[in-house]
C-alpha cells in the first residue's frame, strides 16, 4: 500500500531565534488588537504592515537574493507564518505573492518577469489574485472556459473569474486561460498568465459574501490584452502548473490555525479554574491543535529536504480544517453564548465572526471532498 | 528514522509477521501464554528498548521504544511488552535492577493505595490493585507505593483473574504483607507518573493498531467486489478511506511527539495530548474499518477484531480521553489564556 510518511520535526535553533524577533516585532505593530480583528488573520489587508514585514525581510525568504529573497530556510519561514498568523497580523497584502505567485515565478516564470515582479513583491509592494475558479469551474477546475486567443503581440481574453479574493485591492492576478481547445482532453491547451488588474477590457465586480464583507470578486474579461511576455511558463503548461502552485497553497499553519483566537478566547472567557465539561473540552481542543502543529511542522520539514509531500500536505488540509471549522461548534455547545457582529463583548464577536466564516475552512484552496479524493489516490484506491 | 530505527522496525515487523499467527492470538484468548514468543522477544532486547545499558536494556531512547511498541499494537501481540518497559524503566530510573521475563504495572487507577511497611532490612506490601494487565502472565510487578518504587514477585498476591475486551488479562491483585524483592525512593516517579507511562504506552499501541486498520481496510476494498467493482472504485468508500488515513496520520504523530518528549524529560503535556488524539482516533477508526469491512468484519473468523477490540479497550486504559482532556484543560486555564501560543510553540 502506497501511505504517508510523517516524522517529527525539531527546529533548528536559528529558526527559534528568529521567533523572538518576529514577536518583537508583532508587539510593536500589531500589538493587543481587538481580538474579534485579530482572528481575520491572513484576511486581514493592510499595505502599511506588509511593507513593513518586506523591509524586515520576512516575505520571499526562501528566494534568491538577486531577486530580492533572502536564501533563507524553509524552516525559518515556518516560523515567520506560524507567528504571524498566532498573533493575527493582517498578512493579506502579502500573503498569496509571498505563498503561491512569487514562487511560481521563480520556477516557471522567464528570467525577465523574475527580475520585474520578485523583488517587489519581497518588499511587500505587490499584492496578488489568484484567477482559477470560474462561474461553472470549481472543483472541476480543469473544465474552465475563459479563452486567450493569440493575437498580434499577445493573447485576447475573454470570459469570466469568480471567488477571486481581493482583486479589486491587488495590482496582479495569476490567471489560468484556456489557450488551445482540445476536444476531449480538458487538462490540455491551458496556461497561466500574469494580470495587470487596471488593463483595459478588465472589469472587476464586488460578490457580497454571507458575513456582509467584500473580499470575493467576480473578474470579467473583454477582449482584453495581454502581452506575449506576461504568459507564465509554456504555452499548453498550464495544468502541471497549477497543481504545484495549489501544492503550495494546501501545506501552510494557515490551514489549521483559523480558530485559534477563540480557543484562546475561551480559555479567557472560562477563566483560571474550569468547570470538568470546560476543562475537557479545551483540553480536547489543545491536544487536537498541538497534534496539528506537529504534523504541519512536518510537512515544512520534508518541504525543506525537498521532498514532495503532496498527500501529507492534503491530510493536514483535512484534518486542520476540520479542526478549525467544529471550533465554534465546540464553543457553542459549551457555553451556549450568542454569535454577534458588531456589539456585545470581544469573545461574543470573535464567535460571531468565526460562526460565519468557519463553512469557507473547507472550501478554500481545495475543497474536503477534492482532498479526500487526492488521499484516496495516494493510498491506492483510484 | 534513523539508520538504527529502521533496523528495528524491520527486525520487529519481520518476527510479529511471522510468529503472530491468528492461531497464536486466539490460543492467547483462551488463556493460553505465548512462552515461545515471549522468549524470542525478551532475547531480542525487545522489552527494553529505552532501558540504560548498565540496566540490562538496549540503551535507546523511548522514541526508540516507539517502534517496537507501536508494533506490538499493529499486531495486536498478545504479550504486555509495553507493561514490561514501563515496569523496568521505573526500575531502572529508581536505581534497582530489572529481573528477566514478564513485567506488569500497578496500580493501574488512582485512589488504588498501595502500602509498605517495613519488615528488618527488608519491606512488606499489602492492598489490592484492580484491573492490572496481564497480572497472572508477569513474573514481577513494579508498584508505586506511597513514595517507593518497588519490585515484587507476582507469586505474593491471590489473583482474580479478569479479561478486557480483547481478553488480555485485567487481573485484581490482592498483597497482604507480601515479601518485596527491592525497592527504592520514587523520587518524582509517582503512581500518577506511572499513570503516564501507562498512558504513553498505550498510545503508541493504539497509533500502531490504526496503522493495521488502515492498511487492512485499503486490502479490503481493493479486493472485494460489488455491482461488478471493487467498492474501492465508490466515492463513499474512498472519502471513508481518507478519513480513516487523517486519524491514523494524526495519532501517530501525537503519539511520536510524546515519545519524544519523554526523552526529554517533562512529557506530561504531550502524554496528555497523546491520550487524548489517539483514544478519539481509535474509536472513529474502528468505526470506519468496520464499516468498510461490512458483515465478515464482524465475524470472529475475520482478524479485524483482534485490532479493533484492543483499541476499544485501550482508549479506557490509563485513563480515557476525557480524564486526561481534563488534566490538559486545567492546566491550559491555569496558565492563562496569553500563554497559549507561547507554551505550544516552548514545546
Amino acid at each position: 500500500m502506497a501511505t504517508f510518511n510523517f516524522e517529527l520535526l525539531d527546529l533548528p535553533p536559528e529558526a527559534e531565534k528568529l521567533r523572538g524577533e518576529v514577536r518583537e516585532f508583532l508587539r510593536e505593530t500589531v500589538g493587543e488588537g481587538a481580538p474579534h480583528k485579530r482572528e481575520r488573520t491572513w484576511g486581514g489587508h493592510d499595505r502599511e504592515f506588509s511593507l513593513k514585514v518586506g523591509a524586515r525581510g520576512w516575505i520571499g525568504m526562501l528566494w534568491p537574493k538577486k531577486y530580492g529573497g533572502h536564501e533563507r530556510s524553509a524552516l525559518e519561514r515556518y516560523v515567520v507564518l506560524e507567528e504571524m498568523l498566532a498573533a493575527g497580523a493582517p498578512v493579506s497584502a502579502h500573503w498569496v505573492a509571498d505563498r503561491q505567485s512569487g514562487p511560481l515565478l521563480l520556477r516557471f516564470g522567464t528570467e525577465e518577469q523574475r527580475q520585474r515582479f520578485l523583488p517587489r513583491i519581497a518588499r511587500g509592494e505587490l499584492a496578488f489574485a489568484i484567477g482559477m475558479s470560474e462561474p461553472d469551474s470549481g472543483s472541476d477546475l480543469a473544465s474552465i472556459r475563459t479563452r486567450a486567443e493569440r493575437v498580434e503581440g499577445g493573447y485576447k481574453v475573454n470570459g469570466t473569474k469568480v471567488w477571486t479574493s481581493n482583486a479589486h485591492i491587488s495590482e496582479y492576478m495569476i490567471a489560468l486561460f484556456r489557450t488551445k481547445v482540445v476536444p476531449d482532453k480538458k487538462h490540455e491547451g491551458l496556461s497561466q498568465f500574469l494580470v495587470d488588474t487596471q488593463s483595459p477590457g478588465i472589469s472587476i465586480r464586488p460578490i457580497v459574501d454571507l458575513s456582509g464583507e467584500h473580499h470575493f470578486n467576480e473578474v470579467v474579461f473583454q477582449d482584453a490584452f495581454v502581452p506575449e511576455d506576461m504568459r507564465v511558463g509554456d504555452e499548453g503548461a498550464g495544468w502541471k502548473q497549477v497543481t504545484t502552485e495549489l501544492a503550495f497553497e494546501r501545506s501552510g499553519p494557515e490551514r489549521y490555525l483559523s480558530s485559534l483566537r477563540l480557543i484562546i478566547e475561551t480559555i479567557r472567557e472560562v477563566g483560571a479554574e474550569p468547570d470538568a465539561r470546560a476543562a475537557v473540552t479545551i483540553g480536547r481542543l489543545v491536544a487536537h491543535l498541538a497534534t496539528l502543529r506537529q504534523m504541519s511542522l512536518s510537512v515544512a520539514g520534508m518541504l525543506q529536504a525537498g521532498q514532495n509531500p503532496n498527500l501529507e500536505a492534503s491530510v493536514v488540509k483535512d484534518v486542520g480544517t476540520s479542526f478549525e471549522q467544529e471550533i465554534p461548534e465546540t464553543i457553542h455547545s459549551l457555553l451556549g453564548v450568542e454569535p454577534r457582529l458588531g456589539s456585545g463583548s470581544d469573545f461574543e464577536r470573535t464567535l460571531g465572526f468565526l460562526t460565519e466564516h468557519a463553512p469557507s475552512f473547507s472550501l478554500r484552496g481545495g475543497t474536503r471532498e477534492v482532498l479526500r479524493g487526492i488521499i484516496a489516490r495516494g493510498l491506492g484506491l483510484r | 528514522m534513523n539508520e538504527m530505527q529502521t533496523l528495528l522496525s524491520d527486525t520487529v515487523t519481520r518476527l510479529f509477521t511471522d510468529r503472530v499467527t491468528t492461531d497464536l492470538r486466539e490460543s492467547a484468548e483462551k488463556g493460553q501464554w505465548p512462552a515461545k514468543l515471549w522468549q524470542d522477544v525478551e532475547e531480542g532486547g525487545l522489552t527494553l528498548t529505552p532501558i540504560p545499558e548498565a540496566r540490562g536494556g538496549g540503551g535507546g531512547t523511548w522514541q526508540d521504544a516507539y517502534i517496537v511498541v507501536a508494533a506490538a499494537g499493529r499486531f495486536g501481540v498478545p504479550l504486555p511488552i509495553a507493561e514490561t518497559m514501563v515496569g523496568a524503566w521505573f526500575l531502572a530510573e529508581s536505581g534497582l535492577d530489572v529481573p528477566l521475563g514478564p513485567l506488569t504495572v500497578a496500580p493501574v487507577h488512582a485512589g488504588e493505595g498501595l502500602s509498605l511497611e517495613r519488615d528488618g532490612a527488608g519491606w512488606r506490601l499489602g492492598g489490592t490493585a484492580t484491573r492490572v494487565p496481564w497480572g497472572r502472565g508477569a513474573e514481577h510487578v513494579v508498584v508505586v507505593a506511597g513514595d517507593m518504587v518497588a519490585l515484587v514477585p507476582a507469586g505474593g498476591a491471590t489473583v482474580q483473574p479478569d479479561v478486557n475486551l480483547a481478553l488480555e488479562p485485567r487481573d485484581t491483585l490482592t498483597w497482604s504483607g507480601a515479601r518485596v524483592t527491592a525497592a527504592a525512593p520514587a523520587g518524582r516517579l509517582s503512581a500518577g507518573a506511572l499513570r503516564q507511562y501507562g498512558a504513553l504506552v498505550r498510545s503508541a499501541q493504539m497509533a500502531g493498531g490504526l496503522e493495521y486498520l488502515l492498511a487492512q481496510t485499503v486490502r479490503y476494498v481493493s479486493e472485494r467486489k460489488q455491482f461488478g467493482r471493487p467498492i474501492a472504485s465508490f466515492q463513499a468508500i474512498q472519502h471513508n478511506l481518507a478519513l480513516l488515513a487523517d486519524h491514523t496520520a494524526a495519532a501517530g504523530i501525537a503519539a511520536m511527539n510524546a515519545f519524544r518528549a519523554a526523552d526529554r524529560g517533562d512529557a506530561a503535556f504531550e502524554i496528555a495530548a497523546a491520550k487524548v488524539r489517539t483514544g478519539e482516533a481509535a474509536g472513529l477508526g474502528a468505526g470506519i474499518a468496520h464499516q468498510c469491512h461490512g458483515a465478515i468484519g464482524f465475524t470472529y473468523e475475520h482478524s479485524l477484531h483482534f485490532v479493533t477490540r484492543r483499541l476499544w479497550s485501550w482508549r479506557a486504559e490509563f485513563g480515557a480521553e476525557s480524564h486526561w482532556a481534563a488534566e490538559l484543560g486545567r492546566h491550559v486555564a491555569g496558565r492563562g489564556a496569553d500563554q497559549l501560543w507561547p507554551d505550544l510553540t516552548a514545546r
